[in-house]
């Protein structure tokens, strides 16, 4: 370790130090109370340090002690269900020692050290055997939901010397025994450390897919992800990106959820630690806290640990894929982080290139979301990591650097619109802006899972919908007389849709989740409808007899009145339907006839 | 402790103070400044090095002579005093009193800058605040320790509506009322009295603590004000268990003097001259708002945000939209049709109020209510737009209704006396009556059981139906 150096100047989160021998980087400890920082310039013998912690009161002349270790984190049972700041700092923990405000300097360890753990050696593991990176040494309950692996960390290998036996460990005490290749013995814990900035490896990438499923009928049924997948959520203030991404954390089928609230606002962070515990996963049945984790550098927090506090979160996420399970993160959002970014640029002078964004933006995000993909693991297992990032253009333009470099990276793109959430559509999820790259992957699983007819229908949805919007056009000019009954049949049924099937309130406590059944069964009820109506006014109905049939209401409320288990009742309605449109029909066969 | 006091300035322009050659101030360290004519000014440090020292003078370095600047570091950083006798009180941005009576003096001393709220210390906001205005109790409730700003535009009547919102702000059943800081920030001396003779004529002066910074006073007290008004409001809130309501008015000439001092240090510009990190010091102080879990008091935040040209995409209304929990949106073609308050209902909003109202809070159909008249209105508006161009006569008549629904949202449920204190219960009733205009079929955001219970036209059906 090198020896302490002395600040030079500070301004504001950065800190000049006459550092020698340090590392880019490193962390370090920053005055008197031990700030944490991370070395991120070097220039002969001076370092310059972003520090996490606000740097009132330092003062030239004041210490700075470098860690010998680059800025990494925690890795080890005891992670779900907790709250970390943006360095990894348990928010439980802080409050216990610090108090109701976040004090400077205290150093907190991410796992409690105290708790033991139940551990099981992986069966049939022993002594001799040739272990490496990524290998299972064993399970230990992490909650009732999962059931984490203790892998040995990547990058080591050798002989395997000793595995303990069954039994209550602490983190702290020794697992297992390691001989290196070049001889020396390794002890290995309960829990590793890992770099945040250096993405953990795996064997392979996977191309076998699969989609995420989130129970937002817009997301699965019009703009899938795939698990592994990136996508980003883009919008305007309160158009809504906070509450999908609550919603996708609540209810995709995903393993583990980290939810990084990076430069957000405290009271979102209150709202998921008070309602997630009294939440069930539908997948698993257990309370949603225990699958899910949190990372939070809410808006008042220093702004150069929201930049950390991405790569701590998505580094947390590939731990547990590297276990083989389905990680899912949603960041909250990346556009802060990039203004982090900017920030520190700024201040080293680095020259801005568009909106004072450093030319390097393009590049870091692009990084970033890298880090998502579905993998064959180290030990062999599949995994993957899921990564939706929320992005918050000033004023809601989306030509703006973070939004556009964002497109070029992700697959599935969620365009969040003004109109449509001032009109208390929600999800404000543009249909004409979005995009999936994914569609042909997920039509796979619906077909063999839900129905054949899934890729033929969301067509049909979507033209219905660009259709009704060019004839809304030609209503704003001439009014809606101009129409034939059956363009007049058409914007009726797209308004059906957008009421019916589109929008999806989150506070609905029967319409918040919808299964994949669910929203097969409603589109191609709603699809039917429009198919036959279009029939019958080719029979000479007019258009006002369909679009006063006494069940069109109950068509745009069905997706509250029935539940996931009420499909059977939903299949009724679509036979009441059947019965009222032949009895339309009827009519209009004698009429004709 | 006696510091030494330095004679050492070699540059000053706009608000900062350059100095060479003083060895060890500590960055943010409070400074006192005397100038040729021994008059005293405050700064603080914004930059510190061994060659260099930048002062940020919050009564600004206009008519500083060089030579004849003398500073002191106070080596502590900028603190208020605390203590009850602070309710009743007039000061300026660093806490200096206005009202000829005696400075301050309290052991009780906290940093203006206050430190972030442990997330995990909050308690989520969820207790209704009836403000008696239909706009916002029906539409964008407001709740205790929430952040709502007004977003205006000069001439509209936001400091009416901030004064009756502060008039009328209660507990439903509760007694106690709240405390009010009132912060000014570069707004004018008319409308400063238009406060203080609202909160006189009101009687609770004395339960107002104003801190003063008018158009005319120096621009880079602003950037200290709204921090010491806050730390006092903290105070009031979690050390004495108070409700307190905070106007901060007006946050754009805050941001106004915060972009003069970056373009003064050379931070790099980023959308129309303001600094990259305006959202992060905005949200240092719309943070300060909130609960906290086993305290009694609370913060509740009413900024105004003026918004330049009326333009909401501008970076002052659009940083404060991503930080607060909603906002009001003032609309001049409203205010030009004599509507108070000109509530612009579509962009408004209040992220708090679902957990706000209901059941147990409210009303069990006000959630409901509320999407039904947002999702009516926009309706409405979108057939209004079609009869300006093609008339009305040609309408078919569902759309005819939809017009006489909108006409009557805005002049009876939206306007409203600037006294006029209507209960929740009342203006959910009005709004039953407006939604009564509309066959029952295309209210599809309330329930069946809300139509059968409310809505006059469907319930009037259902009792010939009885007969
Ligand atoms: N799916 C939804 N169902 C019901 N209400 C919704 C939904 N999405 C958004 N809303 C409403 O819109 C409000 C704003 O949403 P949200 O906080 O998610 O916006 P945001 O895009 O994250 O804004 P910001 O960028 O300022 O954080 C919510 O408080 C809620 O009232
Ligand atoms: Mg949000």
């Amino acid at each position: 370790m090198s020896e302490p150096g002395r600040i030079l100047e500070i301004n504001g989160p950065l800190v000049m130090v006459e550092l020698a021998g340090v590392t880019n980087g490193e962390q370090v400890r920053v005055g008197e109370l031990g700030l944490t920082g991370e070395v991120i310039g070097l220039e002969e013998s001076r370092a310059l340090i972003q520090v996490y912690e606000p740097t009132e009161m330092l003062r030239p002349g004041d210490s700075v002690t470098p860690l010998g270790h680059p800025f990494s984190v925690e890795l080890g049972p005891g992670l779900l269900g907790n709250i970390f700041d943006g360095i990894q700092r348990p928010l439980a923990g802080l409050m216990e020692q610090g108090g109701e405000r976040i004090p400077r300097g205290l150093e907190v360890p991410a796992l409690d050290r105290d708790r033991r753990w139940r551990f099981t050696p992986e069966p049939g593991l022993e002594a001799g055997h040739e272990i490496v990176g990524g290998t299972v040494l064993g399970r230990v309950q992490e909650s009732e939901a999962l059931e984490h692996r203790i892998l040995v960390p990547p990058h080591l290998h050798g002989e395997l010397l000793e595995l303990m036996p069954a039994g209550e460990y602490r983190l702290e005490e020794p697992i297992a025994r390691l001989r290196q290749p070049l001889g020396g013995i390794r002890e290995l814990r309960l829990y590793h450390r890992w770099p945040v900035r250096q993405p953990r490896p795996y064997r392979a990438r996977d191309d076998s897919v699969l989609p995420l499923l989130t129970g937002q009928r817009i997301l699965d049924t019009f703009f899938p992800l795939l698990k592994g997948g990136k996508g980003a959520i883009p919008g305007p203030f309160g158009a809504g990106k906070t509450m999908l991404q609550q919603q996708i954390a609540r209810w995709a089928n995903a393993d583990v959820v980290i939810y990084v609230g990076c430069g957000e606002r405290g009271n979102e962070l209150v709202d998921i630690l008070e309602s997630f515990p009294k939440l069930t996963d539908p997948h698993s049945g257990r309370p949603l806290m225990e699958r899910t984790l949190l990372v939070a550098n809410t808006s008042n927090m220093p702004v150069v640990a929201r930049e950390a506090s991405i790569y701590v979160g998505v580094t947390l996420a590939e731990y547990y894929r590297d276990q083989g399970f389905d990680v899912v993160m949603v960041a909250d959002s990346t556009s802060r982080w990039a203004e982090a970014l900017r920030e520190v640029a700024g201040r080293l002078g680095q020259m801005p290139v568009e909106e004072g964004y450093p030319a390097y933006l393009g590049s870091r995000l692009a990084a970033f979301y890298e880090r998502a993909g579905r993998v064959r693991t180290l030990g062999g297992d599949l995994g993957s990591v899921s990564l939706i990032g929320a992005v918050s253009p000033p004023g809601g333009d989306f030509s703006e650097p973070v939004t556009n470099h964002t497109k070029d990276i992700i697959q599935t793109f969620w365009a969040l619109s003004k109109a449509l959430a001032d009109a208390r559509h929600y999800p404000a999820i543009s249909w004409s802006e979005s995009f999936s790259d994914a569609v042909e992957e997920a039509a796979r699983w619906w077909h063999r899972e839900v129905d054949g007819r899934w890729a033929e229908r969301r067509g049909q949805a979507l033209a219905l919908l660009a259709q009704a919007e060019e004839l809304q056009r030609i209503i704003n000019l001439v009014g809606a007389e101009a129409l034939s009954p059956a363009q007049r049949w058409s914007v009726e049924m797209a308004r059906t849709l957008r009421e019916g099937l589109l929008q999806q309130s989150a506070l609905d406590p029967v319409d918040a989740y919808c299964a994949p059944r669910k929203q097969f069964l409603l589109l191609d009820l709603m699809m039917r409808v429009h198919e036959e109506g279009l029939e019958l006014i080719g029979m000479g109905a007019p258009f006002s007899v369909l679009a006063e049939l006494p069940l069109m209401g109950q068509l745009r409320r069905a997706k509250s009145q029935y539940g996931n288990e009420q499909l059977d009742q939903l299949a009724s309605l679509g036979e009441r339907f059947r019965d009222q449109l032949a009895q339309v029909r009827e009519r209009y066969r004698e009429q004709k006839g | 402790m006696k510091q030494k006091e330095y004679r050492m300035a070699t540059a000053a322009r706009t608000g900062l103070l350059f100095l060479k050659g003083v060895p060890g101030v500590a960055f943010g360290d409070r400074v006192a400044i005397r100038d040729q004519h021994g008059r005293k000014r405050n700064g603080q440090v914004i930059l510190a090095s061994d060659e260099v020292v930048m002062v940020q003078v919050f009564e600004g370095t206009a008519d500083l002579s060089l030579e004849e600047t003398w500073v002191r570091f106070l080596e502590e950083p900028f603190e208020m005093p605390l203590s009850p006798e602070l309710l009743g009180r007039i000061f300026n941005g660093i806490g200096e009193p206005l009202d000829d009576r005696p400075p301050m003096i309290s052991r009780l001393r906290r940093n203006v800058n206050g430190q972030p709220v442990n997330p995990v210390a909050r308690a989520y906001p969820r207790e209704f605040i009836q403000t008696g205005i239909s706009a916002i109790d029906g539409l964008n409730s407001l709740v205790r320790g929430q952040k709502l700003p007004i977003f205006s535009g000069s001439g509209l009547p936001h400091n009416r509506l901030a004064a009756q919102i502060v008039r009328q702000s209660r507990l439903l059943g509760e007694e106690s009322r709240f405390v009010v800081v009132f912060a000014a920030m570069g707004i004018t001396y008319a409308d400063a009295r238009f406060f203080r003779e609202d909160f006189e004529s009101n009687g609770v002066l004395g339960n107002v603590v104003m801190f003063i910074n008018l158009a005319d006073d120096p621009p880079i007290e602003r950037l200290i004000l709204p921090r010491t008004a806050l730390t006092v409001a903290e105070y009031l809130a979690f050390d004495l268990d108070l409700h307190v309501l905070v106007v901060l008015t007006d946050m754009t000439y805050y941001a106004e003097a915060l972009r003069e001092v970056a373009t003064a240090k050379g931070d790099v510009p980023t959308r129309k001259g303001y600094p990259g990190y305006l959202y992060s010091d905005m949200a240092e102080l719309y943070e300060r708002a909130g609960r906290i879990r086993n305290r009694h008091g609370s913060v509740t935040m009413i900024p105004v945000v003026s918004m330049p040209s009326d333009d909401i995409t501008h970076p002052i209304p659009d940083l404060t939209g991503y930080i607060t929990e909603g906002q009001i949106v003032l609309s001049r073609e409203l205010h030009n049709q004599g509507i108070y308050p000109p509530v612009n209902i579509p962009p408004s909003l209040s992220r708090l109020m679902k957990d706000g109202i209901g059941r147990d809070d409210t009303r069990e159909d006000h959630p409901r209510v509320a999407s039904q008249l947002y999702a009516a209105y926009a309706r409405a508006l979108e057939v209004r737009n079609l009869a300006s161009i093609i008339g009305a006569e040609e309408l078919p008549e569902l759309d005819r209704k939809f017009l006489d629904f909108a006409d009557g949202f805005e002049q009876r449920f939206l306007a409203q006396g600037a006294d006029e204190d209507r209960s929740v219960i009342e203006t959910l009733n009005l709004a039953w009556e407006l939604l009564s205009l509309l066959p029952a079929d295309v209210l599809t955001r309330v329930t069946e059981a809300d139509l059968a219970r409310y809505h006059a036209w469907d319930g009037r059906k259902k009792q010939e139906a009885v007969e």
